[in-house]
């Protein structure tokens, strides 16, 4: 830990690149995955192409996902982002159609029968309905996203993984479990704050 | 309310669902009165929930029409025609994320009633439906009874004065005691405020004890539409006979005396007399004969008065 007294500067930086990259990479992944899982949702084939698709992508390993970028992208943050987008994919999209899926038909009915346009019974019935489910979505999301983004640092995107690949290459321990410890809590405290976020948001929906 | 319930008259409707062999509902014409309470009574699957679905225009008709207050509801953008019309399905499909008071806002709210307006309409029709408002407006639905959930979806319903009532199987999913007494609370909000009531339901005793007319229906179609008094003295098939079971509920009538059915000493007497030891089945006979209600004379003292609905409620109770 010593190196974290002698060098704080370059451990902050580190973190910070890793939220950055972590961070950046769910909110372009959530633009992308909401619409396409609110789709599925309501339509059958849809689903199961979107499925198919992200479903192949989230088997590749994703050492070897970021080197085929390499050659296509270059190295750097924005390869990394890419790579990490095209990861959570299968995670929230399946997570968002799941969410709005279990919506109970009855409400819905309820929400139209009323008279609300599909639009208002979307804003006002089903995403506040679907939206504990989709936090849960985004939880593990967030946590893998976070895992991965270790692998960042391999092609020049910096975050903790630096510090990881430093301490390999100059057999220096305490680097690497720096690193180490470091991306585990920040895995273990977003997953805490976000669980807290779930359950309160569950209770919200009624669904607690 | 005021300006009570508005006439509904549906012409040769076609419902038929995509890639399904039989139409859902089939030529359906039914002419419902202004503020009158018609029950479609069928098995499940018999079309009585797509005809029901198909005047709010949930389903949409291939033929036919569907007229409310002589407007064609084809003519009107179905948001605004759902805003006008009340709808209360099975379990209250109350919004659980939502307090009492901001589901029964929903419609007011849609239709950008100012909020003090909307406050005060919560309250009253909380009290209306027999919830007191201070215990109840800010509840939310996991923390009602399934019968205090139902009447906040009834209060829901009429919560911006419809003249039309939809209410699909508004009961199935309550306790037979509390169904009892959300029957009676719809039958008096219907009289109280005078709206049209299109009441979907498959149980027998239900039909028979709310409706001023029932519709048997039967494979998409309209086997009889009657005052319950016909259905029950003379089904129109032999299927209405057995649905409705009409030889037991004759004969159960038998078995009750004027006695048990009758009001004491309300109103004058009218014409046609009846004694108290007489049966209800007797007392059936006098009503299909044209009689609106019967004077209970023993000897020659007036005991009271006995009515077609005295008679409904009696056979409701021998049943439950």
């Amino acid at each position: 830990m010593s190196y974290l007294v002698t060098h704080p500067g370059d451990v902050a930086l580190r973190l910070a690149q890793h939220v950055e990259l972590t961070l950046s990479a769910l909110a372009i992944a959530l633009l992308i995955a909401t619409p396409l899982g609110v789709l599925a949702a309501r339509n059958g084939r849809v689903k199961q192409l979107v499925l198919a698709v992200f479903g192949t992508i989230y088997t590749l390993p994703s050492l070897a996902v970021l080197a085929l970028l390499v050659p296509i992208l270059g190295l750097g943050f924005g390869t990394a982002l890419v790579a990490l987008v095209a990861y959570a994919q299968m995670m929230l999209v399946r997570s968002i159609a799941v969410a709005f899926e279990g919506v109970p038909q009855p409400l819905r009915d309820a929400a139209l029968g009323l008279g609300m346009t599909p639009l208002q019974a979307f804003w006002r019935v089903e995403l506040p309905q679907a939206f504990p489910i989709v936090l849960g979505g985004i939880r593990i999301a967030t946590v893998s996203l976070i895992a991965i983004a270790n692998l960042a640092a391999w092609i020049g995107a910096g975050g903790l993984g630096v510090l990881l690949f430093a301490g390999i290459e100059r057999q220096d321990n305490q680097k690497i479990v720096l690193g180490a410890v470091l991306s585990a809590l920040l895995a273990l405290g977003v997953n805490f704050a976000l669980e807290a976020l779930e359950r309160s948001a569950r209770r919200r929906a009624g669904l607690a | 309310m005021t300006d009570g319930g508005a006439p509904l008259r549906i012409d040769r409707l076609v419902v038929r669902y995509a890639g399904a062999e039989n139409a859902a509902v089939d030529e359906v014409s039914l002419d419902v009165p202004a503020g009158s309470l018609v029950v479609l009574l069928g098995p499940s699957g018999c079309g009585k929930s797509t005809l029901l679905r198909s005047i709010n225009r949930l389903v949409t008709a291939q033929s036919g029409s569907v007229h409310i207050d002589g407007r064609d509801v084809r003519d009107v953008p179905p948001t605004e025609l759902r805003r006008g019309i009340g709808y209360v399905i099975q379990a209250g499909g109350l919004f659980p994320h939502l307090t009492v008071a901001r589901n029964i806002a929903i419609v007011p709210e849609l239709l950008r009633w100012d909020g003090t307006r909307i406050a005060a309409r919560v309250d009253e029709l909380l009290a209306l439906v027999q919830l007191d408002p201070a215990n109840y407006r800010n509840r939310f639905p996991r923390e009602l009874s399934g019968g205090e959930g139902q009447r906040v979806g009834v209060a829901r319903a009429i919560a911006a004065e419809p003249r039309l009532l939809l209410m699909d199987e508004p009961f199935g999913a309550v306790d037979a005691i509390v169904r009892l007494a959300l029957q009676d609370e719809t039958v008096r909000i219907q009289r109280a405020l005078g709206t049209t009531i299109l009441f979907v339901t498959h149980d027998v005793d239900e039909a028979l004890r709310i409706a001023d007319r029932i519709v048997v229906m039967a494979h998409g179609q309209v086997v009889q539409y009657d005052t319950p008094l016909r259905v029950l003295a003379q089904p129109a098939t032999p299927y209405v006979e057995a649905l409705l079971d009409t030889h037991d509920a004759v004969r159960r009538l038998a078995l009750l005396r004027v006695s048990d059915a009758m009001r004491p000493h309300s109103g004058e007497p009218g014409g046609a007399r009846i004694a108290p030891g007489q049966t209800l089945r007797e007392a059936l006979s006098e009503f299909l004969r044209g009689a609106d209600t019967l004077a209970v004379i023993d000897g020659d003292r007036p005991l009271g008065t006995l009515a077609f609905d005295d008679v409904r409620r009696a056979l409701a109770r021998a049943a439950g």
